[in-house]
């Protein structure tokens, strides 16, 4: 049986705190145009979206891990959100690879 | 979630060895109720994904219709609602009556003052004829032809995304408030809180959702 | 207690009235709930079943108009997919089987159990409020645009009804996988769990992350044709491909809800009946959670012609070459299991004998399915119903009527007539090949599915077809007759009327309320029947 971790206050305050700079740095950010530099496989990755992702997901990550005890979980609790996440992926990934490849020489014009 | 009292006078149920192990089994099902949730959500965000990709800017141009200032304030509303929800679940963990109740109320005001705001935005979009349908139009937007019908593709993702988001919402707020009516019956102590625990995870879930609407559906540039 | 009587007390007789049985929180009266509900559904399919090939004994669309045709093979098809395959192994023979195989009074959540229940119920009330109300001619996949554009049939009220049953279904898993983990017996580890167990544990992996997808994509046609939201809609720029790509996240991996629970009967019934350990014991353990995963990573192959790029459909079909492994991993053991073991030939046995070959037929042809170049050729032809129905009905119906049997003492305390359960099966294999290996051959000629009329050069096979459906159709009504008679006039079963090893033939039959009447603690691995005391093998 687990014992209910009780957390202090204070690191709860420290993450809302630190979830309120990060909306706060995602709206300034996306009030400039980072570009659109072919980094990934020649194609051109809008860089504006892979920072408000990445901060989307570091909000996140905190909420679950501090918020939500996911830190002091036993380990199948963990392993119950990594398969979610897993899952979600290749439920994004897979039929993001189809749209991806629809262009590509011999494929069909798709969309 | 199942609360695991079978009356008030037994917290344990007849077929759990203990409470022990009846906390971990409802723990264990909360958690997988939520990964249920991940994939539910997961299903919008890819439709969503693929028509961001496949008309940019047609979706750039009806983001900037959204308000980010509502949007911004409306992300720290629910980031609040999140602290208070956490404390609510420390004050319950240690058998805090009054700071429960307290935390649980505040919760709930804010949750409110979230869908509020929703409903200044929904009516917005109203007035300038945004809601998909017949009535739709790109005029208060300036586009027409294909353009303005990716538009309203934008708004049914909208008003999908965030009109699931605000049902999860309004389901969880009357739990709140029967939490608040209970605890101040001094149903929780510290050995047993479980329904303040899980509602605080669907809350923070709620939460999460919306991180990720915030910049998918405000911050288009 | 004397050899010819019930036990006093058990499930069954702890309580009268209906109330008991609908506000019931048992396990086992759930199973028994999900039976009756389970069977008139299967009995509904099967009638849309006949009526498809009655339409189809004669070239010409004479029976019904084409508009018909396509409301009675959709709903077959949504009945059958939905409301029997999905839920038939696991709500019935999982709800009764798990806690006791694992040593537990009960499943983890038995409330939400019999809401599961209740959801099954609700949503399969709203199917038939649809059906007598103006149908539904989608086919059981909703495609759009059709479904949300054109269809003037009851696409909300039958989507809001598999929206309710998949959340009947995801509960369902979740109450499993708790109750798996956090259950068990003293003593009962992981690898000594019975593969039913584990076949049950991956396919509640599924129900829980397949199922809300289809859930909120069926959500959003409903929503598209209410609300005007246009996720899908052409006229929006919306791709129906799309649609597809969700529908099928959910509704490949439901083929491995069906078969994997079907699967875990096999195990059961294969190792009790040569009395032998099963052969390799992990690796069909760790198969079941195998093809969970990569049933995920195929769906794709349901498109090859939908207009999904080249280069998917590549991948999807190499990925879909896989599940082969692990599917064939689980044969290979079965039949490594039946060598050299003492077989008999009860009815159970007849079923898995039955099983092992049209499964493999089933899956064989899903290889030349999962062949990129080759679907294209048989693609929306009576081939693909040929192979998908060996997997369902030859794979999945099969087991699930093995299983009956099996357990039939177990669950009600009688014997069902030996005689009678051996013609039926023998009906059953008999029928199923007559009516399903000749839409192999129409299909590989080029008839297309769902269309009620045919070239006459097809007649021939078609004739073949339905008259095997009919045998069919009397080898499943025999069960039926035969399974309800016992009720009144079958032997009394004893606690193991097999000599079957197993938690749930501890105890007596049926068992009483609370399974067990102390905390059994297991100290040996499932399936030691070269272990057994010798007493044991009497039946």
């Amino acid at each position: 049986m687990h014992e209910q971790h009780v957390v202090s206050p204070r690191i709860y305050f420290a993450i809302f705190a630190a979830l309120l700079l990060l909306t706060l740095v995602t709206v300034q950010v996306a009030a400039i145009d980072l570009g659109e530099p072919e980094i990934f496989f020649g194609k051109r990755v809008p860089l504006n979206v892979v920072v408000a992702l990445v901060i989307a997901c570091v909000k996140a990550v905190l909420v679950i891990l501090f918020f939500m005890h996911v830190k002091y979980s036993p380990r199948l609790t963990q392993l119950v959100i990594g398969a979610a996440f897993v899952w979600l992926f290749i439920l994004l990934a897979v039929t993001l690879s189809d749209y991806w490849s629809r262009g590509w020489v011999g494929g069909n014009p798709g969309t | 979630m199942a609360s695991p009292t079978t009356g008030p006078r037994s917290l344990l149920a007849h077929h759990f060895a203990d409470l022990g192990e009846q906390k971990d089994a409802t723990t264990l099902g909360m958690w997988l109720f939520l990964a249920q949730e991940v994939m539910f959500f997961g299903g919008l965000f890819l439709v969503y994904t693929v028509y961001r990709f496949n008309f940019h800017d047609a979706f750039a141009a009806a983001s900037h219709h959204l308000d980010v200032k509502l949007g911004a304030i409306n992300t720290a509303v629910l980031i609040g609602s999140s602290l208070t929800m956490a404390l609510a679940v420390h004050a319950a963990a240690l058998g805090k009556r009054k700071q429960l109740v307290v935390f649980l109320l505040l919760t709930v005001l804010l949750g409110s003052a979230f869908l509020g705001v929703k409903v200044v935005e929904y009516a917005d979009k109203y007035h300038h004829h945004l809601v998909p349908g017949p009535g739709f139009s790109g005029e208060a937007l300036h586009l027409e032809g294909d353009r303005a019908r990716q538009a309203e593709m934008y708004f049914s993702l909208y008003f999908g995304m965030t009109g699931l988001h605000a049902l999860h919402m309004i389901v969880g707020i009357p739990i709140l408030l029967a939490l608040a009516v209970k605890g101040w019956r001094g149903a929780y102590s510290p050995e047993y809180n479980t329904p303040v625990e899980f509602t605080g995870l669907y809350w923070h879930f709620v939460d999460i959702v919306w991180i990720f609407l915030f910049p998918f559906l405000y911050l288009i540039h | 207690m004397s050899a010819n009587e019930l036990p006093k007390k058990n499930y069954l007789n702890a309580d009268y009235g209906v109330a008991s049985w609908l506000l019931t929180k048992d396990h086992k009266r759930i199973a028994i709930l999900y039976l009756i509900s389970v069977t008139l559904m299967f009995a509904l399919g099967g009638l849309f079943a006949a009526a498809i090939r009655l339409e189809l004994l004669t070239p010409a669309g004479d029976l019904v108009s084409s508009e018909d045709y396509n409301k009675i093979f959709t709903m077959h098809g949504v009945i059958m997919v939905f409301f029997f395959l999905i839920p038939t192994v696991p709500a019935v023979l999982g709800n009764f089987l798990i806690p006791i195989m694992i040593g537990a009074k009960d499943l983890a959540f038995p409330r939400i159990n019999l809401a599961s229940w209740y959801m099954y119920m609700v949503g399969a009330i709203l199917t038939l409020w649809a059906m007598v109300s103006g149908g539904l001619d989608t086919g059981w996949t909703f495609y759009t645009p059709y479904s949300t554009s054109y269809s003037n049939t009851q696409v909300v009220i039958v989507g809001v009804g598999v929206f309710i049953i998949g959340f009947s279904s995801i509960f369902t898993g979740l109450n499993f996988i708790v109750t798996i983990h956090k259950m068990r017996a003293p003593g009962l580890t992981w690898f000594r769990l019975p593969l039913f167990v584990w076949a049950h544990y991956a396919t509640s992996i599924i129900m829980i992350l397949g199922t809300p997808v289809i859930a909120v994509t069926i959500l959003m046609v409903a929503a598209e044709r209410l609300l005007h939201l246009g996720f899908f809609d052409p006229a929006l720029g919306g791709d129906p491909v799309l649609f597809q790509h969700l529908f099928w996240f959910y509704s490949h991996p439901a083929v491995y809800i069906m078969i994997l629970p079907a699967m875990g009967v096999i195990s059961e019934l294969v190792t009790c009946f040569s009395r032998k350990r099963i052969f390799g014991y992990p690796v069909v353990a760790l198969s079941s959670l195998a093809i969970a995963f990569l049933g995920f990573l195929v769906w794709g192959h349901h498109m090859f012609v939908s207009g999904q790029s080249t280069y998917a459909g590549m991948i999807f079909s190499a990925l879909s070459f896989l599940v082969a492994i692990p599917s064939a991993i689980k044969v290979f053991n079965w039949a490594a299991t039946l060598y050299k073991g003492s077989v008999s030939w009860d009815t159970p046995m007849l079923y898995v004998f039955g099983f092992l070959g049209l499964f493999t037929i089933g899956g064989l042809t899903g290889l030349f399915l999962a062949a990129l170049g080759l679907d294209v050729h048989v693609h929306d032809t009576y081939f693909v119903v040929a192979h998908f129905h060996y997997i369902m009905v030859g794979g999945v119906v099969m087991a699930y009527l093995g299983g009956i049997h099996f357990w039939w003492p177990k669950m009600t305390g009688r014997m069902y007539p030996e005689f009678w359960g051996r013609i039926s099966a023998a009906l059953i294999f008999v029928g199923f090949n007559l009516t399903f290996f000749p839409q192999f051959l129409v299909g590989y000629l080029g008839m297309p599915r769902r269309y009620h009329a045919y070239p006459d050069e097809f007649q021939v096979l078609n004739v073949m077809s339905s008259g095997g459906a009919a045998v069919l159709g009397l080898g499943y009504f025999l069960p039926l007759v035969y399974l309800i008679g016992s009720l009144w006039y079958g032997k009394v079963a004893s606690a193991n009327p097999w000599g079957a090893a197993g938690l749930e033939w501890q105890i007596p039959s049926p068992p009483p309320t609370e399974n067990f009447a102390g905390q059994p603690v297991v100290t040996e691995e499932a399936y030691a029947y070269d272990t057994m005391p010798q007493e044991a093998f009497g039946g």
